[in-house]
């Protein structure tokens, strides 16, 4: 919970990690290659205040996690998500065995979803319902980009994985995470296009997609599928920290999202250990257009509005219990708008 | 001998595909070496998972760039510090193409594709550009529905913007209308409003992507960023 002026936030980080990239836990030059990636973007994006050293972020420990996040990081909630790459380290990055540990010990602060592969087709089915009994998840984080021998990386409406979305349907689990990377087949495509996306939205209404990271580096694909499918959701994870370094960039992005996808359908998500939520939820609650002609018809961002952002929406999706005193300020508010028979041009 | 300023002015009409700067600009050339009509470039990016497509583009689009330079025979340009560093310098200076530099991992025709998806994405930013300044000039909408070419005052957004327009094949001649979808279709006056909508979104995500790119180019080699101005 943080509070700042008399409003109350009620917070939900919908996207974070409790990752090992140790040097003894990375198996080859692409492990290597991938951690010193996150690191960039955290030392790019950070207040040096906040920024680690690489030798911290490759492993940081329960303490550092607890304490970023519940102690000076004013969050209610967390939703672990698993990312294998089991390709590049020994145990895997960020497993749900591994996240699962926390929910263990701490289960008021700790949601973990697991995630499946389609390429491991019948067998993934059978993993999945066994992670799903074990675990208990109401989600699943899916990477497709992920390394798997020869291939690298697969589409959401690929065959199996319709089979996997229909298993998840089967099961109930409702929200279905995606996140996607630099590759994927065929590899002279476009690997960060979100067709897929709308196409298997289409498919599963009653699924929620949660896009992570709005679709970036394609915002403007992401906010095409968001005024098409009702069931498209934006998750924040590295659009938030813009909010320091970049703070027009920052401010264009929300501007965009809740003109096209609306105030109902994002979710703050710190990508912990990319970025600590704590400086995230403060800046974000301090958070004004820029007072120039650029920003000018953008509809200003209410307490109410940073509310659903910070918690209420993921709180929604997850049946995570909100207690009064944080609920919406005024009931039914609603000035996000959503743009009435958009024309795609590109 | 060609001069190094005669290659870099070849290089910097390399644009990132994605970007739609010049790789000059971005940085990205990170050494150039000439030695009698042989030149050699290397080029550095942003992240070693920079997505492998675009990294092979900007190889293959500085070699012909190079080899263009008159009194240049031959060119090597080397991609660095990138996980398929090998593959795409291989595919490229032996001349195999992308599909030969990634067997099997490609399908349908080479990347002509993928890079016609993002002319046309950069030809509805250069757009946005232009009828943005253009708004800020006075003009209304409506004006800028109606108007043709030959109507539009010169600027600097005005060519870049016809620039793009001639390499998607769009007619550019003097009567043809200023606005038009990627396809050249003019858009009917009741809908400019909401197209030019949606071409900010363009405009923001591609102006975002290169500043991102900037920023972590600057902290993965140690360079000094341009700060982004704060309101």
């Amino acid at each position: 919970m943080y509070e700042k002026d008399g409003e109350k936030y009620f917070v939900v980080d919908e996207h974070l990690h409790f990752w090992d990239a140790s040097p003894e836990n990375t198996t080859n030059k692409y492990g290597e290659g991938f951690i010193k990636c996150f690191y960039d973007y955290h030392a790019n994006l950070s207040p040096d205040e906040y920024t680690w050293t690489f030798e911290k972020y490759r492993k940081y420990t329960e303490e550092d996690i607890m304490h970023d996040l519940f102690e000076v990081g004013h969050v209610d909630k967390a939703i672990l998500q698993s990312t294998y790459l089991t390709d590049f380290y020994d145990n895997g990055f960020n497993t749900i065995e591994r996240n699962h540990t926390l929910v263990e010990k701490y289960p008021d602060k700790f949601l973990s979803n697991f995630g499946w592969d389609p390429r491991n087709e019948e067998k993934g089915l059978e993993m999945l319902e066994r992670d799903f009994e074990k675990y208990g998840s109401k989600g699943v984080k899916l990477y497709t980009a992920e390394w798997k021998g020869e291939s690298h990386g697969w589409k959401l409406d690929d065959p199996w994985s319709l089979k996997h979305l229909e298993k998840c349907q089967e099961l109930g689990i409702k929200n279905v995470h995606i996140h996607k990377g630099p590759t994927i087949w065929p590899l002279n495509r476009d690997a960060f296009d979100v067709a897929d996306v709308d196409r298997t939205a289409t498919l599963f209404p009653d699924l929620n997609f949660v896009v992570e990271h709005v679709g970036l580096p394609r915002l403007e694909d992401f906010c095409w599928i968001g005024t098409q499918e009702p069931n498209v959701y934006g998750g924040l994870a590295v659009a938030m920290p813009f909010i320091h370094a970049k703070p027009r960039y920052f401010a264009q992005i929300i501007g965009e999202l809740l003109y096209w996808i609306g105030e109902d359908r994002l979710m703050f998500a710190s990508d912990y250990a990319l970025w600590q939520p704590g400086w995230l939820v403060e800046k974000f609650v301090d958070f004004q257009y820029p007072d120039d002609a650029e920003f000018d018809d953008y509809a200003e961002i209410t307490p109410d509005i940073k509310r659903k952002i910070l918690g209420l929406n993921a709180a929604k999706l997850y049946d995570i219990e909100v207690p009064e005193e944080l609920q919406l300020a005024t009931a039914g508010s609603t000035t996000g708008q959503i743009a009435a028979d958009p024309v795609s041009p590109a | 001998m060609p001069t190094r300023k005669a290659v870099l002015d070849a290089l910097s009409g390399v644009r990132d595909p994605e970007l739609d700067e010049p790789i000059t600009d971005l940085d990205f050339v990170s050494d150039l070496e000439i030695e009698a009509s042989a030149a050699f470039v290397r080029l550095r990016l942003p992240t070693y998972f920079c997505a492998p497509n675009f990294a092979y583009l900007m190889v293959a689009d500085a070699k012909a760039a190079v080899l263009s330079v008159a009194g240049i025979e031959q060119a090597r340009i080397v991609l660095d510090d990138h996980y398929a560093s090998e593959e795409i310098n291989g595919g490229v200076n032996e001349q195999r193409g992308f599909d030969g530099a990634f067997p099997d991992k490609t399908e349908g025709g080479d990347l002509e594709e993928l890079r016609t998806t993002f002319r046309r994405k950069s030809f509805v930013s250069r757009q946005e550009q232009l009828c943005r300044a253009m708004l800020a000039d006075g003009f209304t909408p409506l004006d800028l529905s109606g108007m043709s070419l030959e109507e539009v005052p010169p600027s600097k957004e005005f060519e870049t913007y016809l620039e793009r327009r001639a390499e998607l094949g769009l007619e550019i001649g003097p009567e043809e209308p200023l606005i038009v979808d990627p396809d050249g279709n003019r858009v009917p006056k009741d809908a400019v409003v909401q197209h030019l909508r949606f071409a900010r979104t363009v405009r923001v995500s591609i102006e975002g992507n290169a500043s991102l790119c900037r920023g972590l180019l600057a902290t993965r080699y140690g360079i000094q960023e341009k700060k982004e101005a704060t309101a």
